[in-house]
Formats: C-alpha cells, sequence, structure tokens
C-alpha cells in the first residue's frame, strides 16, 4: 500500500470516527432530560422555607416570595415537579434578597434620616 | 348634625385660631421633652422634620400639612374644601358617636376606660405606657376597654374600630398633637425603633415609608398624590376613596407595605405602634384634622 492510500485510509477512518462520536452526541442531546423527581423538589422546598423563615425572624418578608413558595406546592400537588422547582428555586432567591436587604438596612437606614 | 360644624366659615376661623395654637404648642411641647440617650434626641429629630418640610414646600402653612396631599397643591386644596362640605366619613361618625354612647352588656361604656371620658383626647395618643414598657395607641387601648368589659375586639383594620377612631378624632379637632416621652429609656427606644422603621427599606421594591413621604410628597405614584409624612397621622382615620370605605391607622401602614410587597406585620404589633410613636411626636403641635378624607 503506498502512502497516498494510507492517508487516504486513516482520513476515512478519521471522518467515520468522527461521525460516530457526533451520531452519539446527538442523540444523547436528543434524549429528555432526567425528569425531576419528588425528592429534588423536597429539596428545593426545604431550602427555600429555611430561607423564608430566617426573612421572617428579621420581620422582612416579601408576598413576592411568599407567591412563589405557594406556586411551588400547587405545582407540586399536580404532580409538576419541574415547574415545581422552579417556582421553589425563585422563592429562595428572592427569600435571600430580602434578608440580604434587612441585614444591610441594619445600618443604610440611617442615610435617608433628616436631620 | 356634623355638617353644620363642618361647613367653610367655621373651618376658616378654626385655621386662624390654629395658627397661633399650633406655633405655641409646638414651643410648649419641645420644652416638655425627653432626655437625649445615646444619640437618640426626638426634640432635635422634630425640630429637623419641620424644618425639612417647610424649607421644601414654602407656600405650605404648618398647619396645613395634616391635610396631606390637599395641602400641595392649591386645586387639590379646593378640591378638598368643596368635598369637606360633604365630608365622605360622616356616616362613620355618626356610626361613631352611636357606638361611643352605647353601654356594653355590663352597663358601662368606652368612657369608663379613658380620661375626661374620651373626649377631647385624640392628641394624647399614642402615649408610652411606663407599667408596660409599650406603646400604647388609641385602637390598643379601645380593644382593650372593650376585651376589660367582656366583648371581643374589633378588627383593628376598618368598619367599627374606624368608626370609634372617627368620632374621637372629631372630638379632638384643632387640638394640637401632644405626644409625651417620658423620662424612660424604654421610651426613648420605642421612639427611636419607629424612627428606625420609617427609614428602613423593605419589600421587593425596596421602599421606606421615608421613600414616598419624604423623598417625594406632592409628587404622583400611578394616580395618586403622596402625602408629607409631617402631620400624616393627625388626619387618621381617613375615608379613601381607593378603599371606598374607611380605614385606620392599621390599615394604613398595612396598606403601606403591601404596596412595597413586604408582607405587612400584624395589627399593632411592636413595630407599628412604634412608627406610629415617632411619626405622631415629630408632628407635636400640629391639628388633629381627623377623620380626613384621601383620594
Amino acid at each position: 500500500m503506498n502512502l497516498a492510500k494510507k492517508h487516504a485510509m486513516k482520513t476515512a477512518m478519521s471522518m467515520i470516527r468522527n461521525m460516530m462520536i457526533s451520531a452519539v452526541l446527538l442523540t444523547l442531546g436528543a434524549w429528555p432530560a432526567r425528569a425531576a423527581s419528588e425528592a429534588d423538589y423536597k429539596t428545593a422546598l426545604a431550602a427555600a422555607e429555611a430561607a423564608e423563615k430566617e426573612a421572617g425572624q428579621l420581620r422582612n418578608k416579601w408576598t413576592t416570595t411568599e407567591v412563589e413558595l405557594a406556586a411551588a406546592k400547587k405545582a407540586a400537588a399536580a404532580g409538576d415537579f419541574d415547574g415545581a422547582i422552579r417556582a421553589a428555586r425563585e422563592a429562595d432567591a428572592l427569600a435571600k434578597a430580602s434578608i440580604f436587604q434587612a441585614t444591610s438596612e441594619k445600618e443604610r437606614w440611617k442615610d435617608m434620616e433628616i436631620r | 348634625m356634623f355638617r353644620t360644624i363642618l361647613c367653610p366659615a367655621f373651618a376658616a376661623l378654626a385655621a386662624a385660631a390654629l395658627a397661633c395654637v399650633a406655633a405655641s404648642a409646638i414651643a410648649a411641647s419641645d420644652k416638655a421633652d425627653p432626655k437625649t440617650n445615646a444619640g437618640i434626641n426626638p426634640v432635635a429629630d422634630a425640630t429637623a422634620f419641620r424644618k425639612f418640610f417647610t424649607d421644601k414646600f414654602p407656600k405650605v402653612k404648618l398647619e396645613e400639612f395634616v391635610n396631606g396631599p390637599y395641602s400641595m397643591d392649591e386645586d387639590l386644596h379646593k378640591q378638598w374644601e368643596e368635598k369637606e362640605q360633604f365630608a365622605p366619613y360622616e356616616f362613620a361618625l355618626e356610626t361613631g358617636k352611636d357606638m361611643f354612647s352605647t353601654p356594653f352588656r355590663n352597663g358601662k361604656t368606652y368612657a369608663d376606660c379613658f380620661p375626661n371620658g374620651g373626649i377631647g383626647i385624640r392628641q394624647n395618643y399614642p402615649y408610652f405606657d411606663e407599667k408596660e414598657g409599650k406603646v400604647v395607641t388609641l385602637e390598643l387601648a379601645l380593644n382593650r376597654c372593650r376585651e376589660a368589659n367582656g366583648e371581643a375586639p374589633y378588627s383593628y383594620v376598618k368598619d367599627e374600630m374606624a368608626s370609634l377612631t372617627a368620632y374621637m378624632a372629631f372630638t379632638s379637632r384643632s387640638k394640637p398633637m401632644d405626644i409625651r416621652i417620658p423620662n424612660d429609656p424604654r421610651a426613648l427606644e420605642a421612639y427611636e425603633n419607629g424612627k428606625r422603621y420609617f427609614y428602613t427599606r423593605r419589600g421587593q421594591l425596596n421602599f421606606s415609608c421615608a421613600t414616598c413621604h419624604v423623598q417625594s410628597p406632592g409628587e404622583h405614584i400611578r394616580a395618586e398624590i403622596l402625602a408629607p409624612a409631617l402631620g400624616i397621622l393627625n388626619a387618621m382615620p381617613i375615608y379613601r376613596s381607593e378603599w371606598s370605605g374607611m380605614g385606620t391607622t392599621s390599615r394604613r401602614f398595612i396598606t403601606c407595605n403591601s404596596q412595597t410587597r413586604a408582607v405587612p406585620l400584624e395589627p399593632q404589633s411592636d413595630e407599628y405602634r412604634d412608627v406610629e410613636y415617632f411619626l405622631s411626636y415629630v408632628a407635636n403641635g400640629l391639628p388633629i384634622s381627623g377623620p380626613g378624607a384621601r383620594p
């Protein structure tokens, strides 16, 4: 086998290998992601509720956090754990923002004071 | 009956008299004031508070601030004068007067629970109760009166409570607000807590009470014109067109919190009682104008 043929075969093999890898990757991509489980939801909800409890201790809950917590529970009750996790994570982020606000306002309120 | 008293001629005379009363009462109440403690100085706060608003609105007379948004604009003021001739809170005054004089099942009345039979005392509320170590508002005192006489407490936010406080406010109309801070560190702390609550941002919208009522009085927020914080509680309770009914000071605080997307506290929580104490103290000397009407 001359060098030109060897090179052509090597190139063909390489192309086939690349095509196979691409096919595998495409198949994996097309496959639906693993559905969120009830356990995942419970973990996300527990985190959100813990953050909201802390906001409550700081006397600074937000209405929007409460709305998302309720939405998470409603979605979970309907078996929509993807939606429930999304809402729980949103609630968690809002609760954490309210904690940040309450903490930073401990001193910052003085900036607004009429003196 | 109340309409006769509300006529414009009377209002004009009362306003003239009040200009003098307010000035002397401010001076008198400042003299009787608490000692400062750890940088807390209510007298200096009240002076700075009044100066801020009179500097910001040089055309508005001091005693006019109690009329809230109606003090901010000449056209609005004319609207208010016309509205006062057929005041929307009048039904609450009639109801409140009847309720006030109707005996409880044990034969006693509200008059038995208050100094001077409950007449002409609104300007002294809230006060700091040294036995309890906390601020006592008029709404709280009314419900405590009911409970002490075997009656169920009323909702703090509307209807019966608004009618009762409307009648009591009316008997104090034109009297200067006269809030005392006794020489008790707990009273000073309650005042300071109220001040902190007033200036603290809360809710997803990141608003404090001061965002609207110090930084933006006279400005529109949607269709509403914001009231100045100075004397804002002197007009309570109020009839609000937005509510289509009467509302108490508790209702006002709760609504404000909700509008900033903060979960409101329970009515008559320590924070609300303290912020009422702070706002009333810095309005010392300004006339009681309640019950009021707002857009």
